[in-house]
């Protein structure tokens, strides 16, 4: 019965903003083109050799990459800045007090945006391909599955960690700024510029403990055929979203008892 | 005396935005923190590509530095004033204020570019010319007249070129209401001004200098500052930089030829 009534709101939320993403394909397309950089990096690293020195061949590294470009546009996730609009223009006290999570709204957005997104992705997918052919490869299914999995892992990961920063808007108002301090090792250290096997020692021996290779790195090995542990990802990428939901559940509490309703 | 109006309503801008940015203190800590990680990560980077390899495109990693701490002051420059002047355009345009900066006696592109000032920026630019004062040490550049006359004619001519690719951008607010996406769309496309444009392949090389031209903002200057620069390359910079000022006065001339208003 419960169970039922939240698959019911849920559809119903996918629902309306899968309809509200679509008014918006162009600027989603936009979106898409915004997220080219691995392809700029993985040009850089074959123009120059540099992947001879971390044993990767070409072909196996600008799958890496396309991978990481695949990754990271279904991994994007903007709840702060959503959430600080609307708690600064006041909307968020309707919000508060419908039977469901503000969060919920926001999720439902994010994967409807990542449908209307994937066309997109799909066709920046085939034109890279017309520019290197030698790279195409068809992933077998387990590992395709395994590789959506992770995905989904690595937006879960960023989606919490956002929203933990977003219910700092409580205390702050302006929790962006935040989140754009946070984006920059995500940016760095997930492997989006850079492969983490390339990484140096000194920093190998740390990030693996860390979220952040497990954001774009492990399910872009991962897809791509590239070396990887594939249990001791899955299992760091479920740990590390047991950590941060319970810290989310305890900031909201605590955030929703200091609201004070702002801009009415 | 139309140069004095100007100057006199500037320092009206400075003091107004700068006295409202104060008000949220730790958001320019906050900054500055970011600022100084995203400097430490892109020469992060930047040490994984020279690893391995003494040269990248022809440069060393002390050359490459320089690149470096330009892009760090130019895009210190692009968060003090481009950034939240122009992505303000958007919201003039969406909702219809527009109006009020056109029925000012006074221009409204200098209005429009010049209105809003971001104090964290400037974090930015000091840390931009640290780096560069430091790399000046290490490559034992001779600071002599013609030198820093031609360092300062190139930077300029970047600005220039930088400020005209954002002004264009958000001028097409015009006809295509939300563009904010196509900003994301050309940060990431600046991205590639942080490396020699001789580190990537030769079809990139030319988008990158004909299409948009990224080669002439960072990697010119860069030139310069090693002894390494041509003259026709310089006064290439300073003939693009020309055509594009005058064009985007042009393009914003011509656009505002459609602008409708919104809701009336």
């Amino acid at each position: 019965m419960i169970s039922n009534l939240i698959n019911r709101k849920i559809f119903t939320l996918l629902k309306v903003q899968y309809s509200n993403m679509l008014e918006y394909r162009v600027e989603i397309a936009l979106w898409a083109i915004s997220g080219i950089i691995p392809f700029f990096m993985l040009n850089i690293w074959t123009n120059n050799n540099l992947n001879e020195s971390i044993n990767i061949s070409d072909t196996l590294l600008s799958r890496y990459f396309l991978c990481a470009f695949f990754v990271r546009q279904f991994s994007v996730v903007w709840v702060v800045f959503s959430f600080e609009e609307d708690s600064l223009m006041g909307k968020v006290s309707p919000y508060l007090i419908q039977p469901l999570n503000p969060f919920f709204r926001y999720f439902a957005q994010h994967l409807a945006e990542q449908i209307t997104r994937f066309p997109f992705a799909l066709i920046i997918a085939f034109f890279f391909f017309i520019f290197n052919p030698e790279s195409i490869w068809i992933p077998n299914l387990g590992i395709l599955l395994l590789s959506i999995v992770s995905t989904f892992l690595s937006f879960l990961i960023q989606f919490l960690i956002q929203s933990i920063v977003a219910c700092l808007c409580f205390w702050t108002e302006k929790a962006s700024s935040i989140e754009r301090l946070l984006f920059i090792p995500t940016l760095f250290l997930s492997g989006l510029l850079a492969p983490v096997v390339s990484f140096p020692a000194y920093v190998k021996s740390w990030i693996y403990l860390t979220p952040f290779p497990y954001l774009i790195d492990f399910p872009a090995n991962l897809l791509s055929g590239n070396e990887t542990n594939i249990s001791g990802g899955l299992i760091m990428q479920i740990l590390w979203i047991l950590i941060l939901f319970p810290l989310f559940k305890k900031i909201w509490s605590e955030g929703t008892k200091k609201y004070t309703a702002m801009g009415s | 005396m139309n140069l004095r109006k100007y100057l006199k309503v500037y320092k009206k801008f400075l003091h107004t935005s700068l006295a409202s940015e104060l008000e949220y203190k730790t958001n320019i800590l906050v900054d500055l923190i970011t600022a100084i990680l995203s400097l430490v990560g892109s020469i992060f980077l930047l040490s994984i590509f020279f690893q391995n390899n003494g040269y990248i495109g022809g440069w060393k990693f002390e050359q490459a530095l320089i690149i470096q701490a330009i892009y760090t002051i130019l895009n210190g420059i692009t968060n003090t004033w481009f950034n939240p002047n122009l992505t303000e355009i958007v919201k003039h345009i969406r909702e219809g204020t527009l109006d009020f900066v056109l029925l000012k006696p006074i221009d409204s592109q200098f209005f429009i570019s010049l209105k809003k000032i971001n104090p964290s920026g400037f974090l930015e630019i000091m840390l931009g010319f640290l780096l560069l004062f430091f790399c000046i040490r290490i490559n034992q550049i001779n600071l002599n007249l013609s030198f820093l006359t031609l360092s300062f004619i190139t930077i300029s001519c970047s600005i220039c070129i930088l400020y005209s690719l954002w002004f264009f951008i958000s001028t097409t607010t015009i006809w295509f209401v939300k563009t904010w996406n196509a900003i994301e769309v050309l940060r990431s496309f600046l991205y590639i001004g942080r490396f020699p444009l001789s580190s990537f392949s030769f079809t990139l090389r030319i988008f990158f200098s004909v299409f948009i031209p990224i080669a002439f903002i960072t990697t010119i200057p860069s030139e310069v500052f090693l002894g390494l620069s041509v003259f026709w390359k310089i006064l290439l910079e300073i003939i693009v930089a020309t055509i594009f000022l005058i064009n985007s006065r042009k393009f914003w001339l011509f656009a505002l030829k459609f602008y409708s208003s919104a809701s009336s």
